[in-house]
């Protein structure tokens, strides 16, 4: 089980009250008349899958029913952080440039080997 | 004034009126245990229950003029007037949950919209959806702790805190307006639910229900 920090609440609280919500800072294209097929499909229907750091939407449910967004690592479950709708995450993959995660793509690129 | 439709939930009819939890008195009984209870079950049916919607400090005036109390602003708080009969709790940042003695709740209502006219906010009557469980007695606390996810230590969880969590898996409102007494708001539909589930839970401690 986690304990997740909620934001908005406060504190930190079970993983039972939140339910994830996918992909976080997805930008609608302010035209989607000017958009190619391409593009819009992308949009609509095609999500990061990384191995490592990722951004997610998640939802307080059972608490204050407010959608905030986690930076969650793929590989180990970790949660870095939480923050408000609206913000811009601190810990992205490229600040997290650490030992363990370079260890994790060596071991990667072995097993592709 | 806002032009929004309001209308008063309770009527002067002749329709008897049931609480949520008259079926299960009928058919779960109500335990008496006399003096040996550590646990002493109450429903406080009947209450008006409001939800507010909207900015904090606009509704923040309106409140203290109407009600005499100031709106929590802070996450998880609960505030009451001096009878404690009327009370205040956070929900979410733009989310209270007020309650007051049965009857209060159409004449409270009207007085907010008067007072708050054109802002933008949202208020609904949910009296008739919701009821108030009371739980007392030294176990209280340990049969809460049987039952809800949420850390009740008095350390985590002390006087003048409300949470929205998880009560064997229904969604409740977890409320503590006194060192003693500890209040439960669930749904009308999952109160006979959360009444068994309570009767089963408090038996070892010889629960002791009043009506």
């Amino acid at each position: 089980m986690f304990y997740i920090y909620c934001p908005y609440c406060g504190e930190h609280r079970e993983e039972e009250e939140f339910h994830p919500k996918g992909q976080a800072h997805i930008e609608r294209p302010k035209e989607p008349e000017a958009c190619s097929d391409e593009e819009w499909g992308n949009y609509l229907f095609f999500r990061n899958n990384p191995r490592g750091v990722h951004h997610e939407m998640w939802v307080h449910a059972v608490g204050c029913r407010k959608f905030f967004n986690v930076t969650r690592h793929t590989v180990s479950y970790e949660i870095l952080e939480t923050y408000k709708m609206g913000e811009q995450p601190t810990i992205t993959a490229d600040s997290q440039k650490q030992p363990r995660e370079a260890a994790a793509v060596s071991h990667q690129e072995g097993v592709r080997a | 004034m806002s032009n929004a439709a309001t209308f008063d939930t309770r009527t002067d009819t002749a329709i008897p009126v049931e609480s949520p939890l008259a079926f299960s008195y009928r058919h779960s009984g109500a335990p008496r245990a006399g003096s040996s209870s550590r646990v002493q079950l109450r429903e406080r049916a009947m209450l008006g229950h409001l939800i507010l919607r909207g900015g904090a400090i606009v509704l923040d005036e309106a409140v203290r003029d109407v009600l005499g109390i100031s709106l929590p602003g802070k996450p998880q708080a609960l505030v009451q007037d001096a009878s404690g009969e009327r009370s205040i709790q956070w929900l979410s940042p733009d989310e209270w949950l007020v309650i007051v003695p049965s009857g209060e709740e159409f004449p409270l209502e009207t007085q907010l919209r008067e007072r708050l006219g054109d802002s933008h906010y949202a208020i609904s009557d949910v009296s008739g959806g919701q009821t108030v469980l009371e739980i007392t007695g030294e176990a209280a606390r340990e049969l809460l702790m049987k039952a809800v996810i949420y850390d009740v230590h008095p350390r985590h969880f002390p006087v003048g805190k409300g949470v929205t969590t998880v009560f064997a898996k229904a969604t409740t409102i977890l409320r503590r307006p006194s060192e003693e007494r500890w209040e439960l708001v669930v749904r009308r539909s999952f109160a006979d639910y959360c009444y068994r589930w309570l009767l089963d839970a408090a038996a070892e401690y010889g629960v002791n229900v009043e009506q």
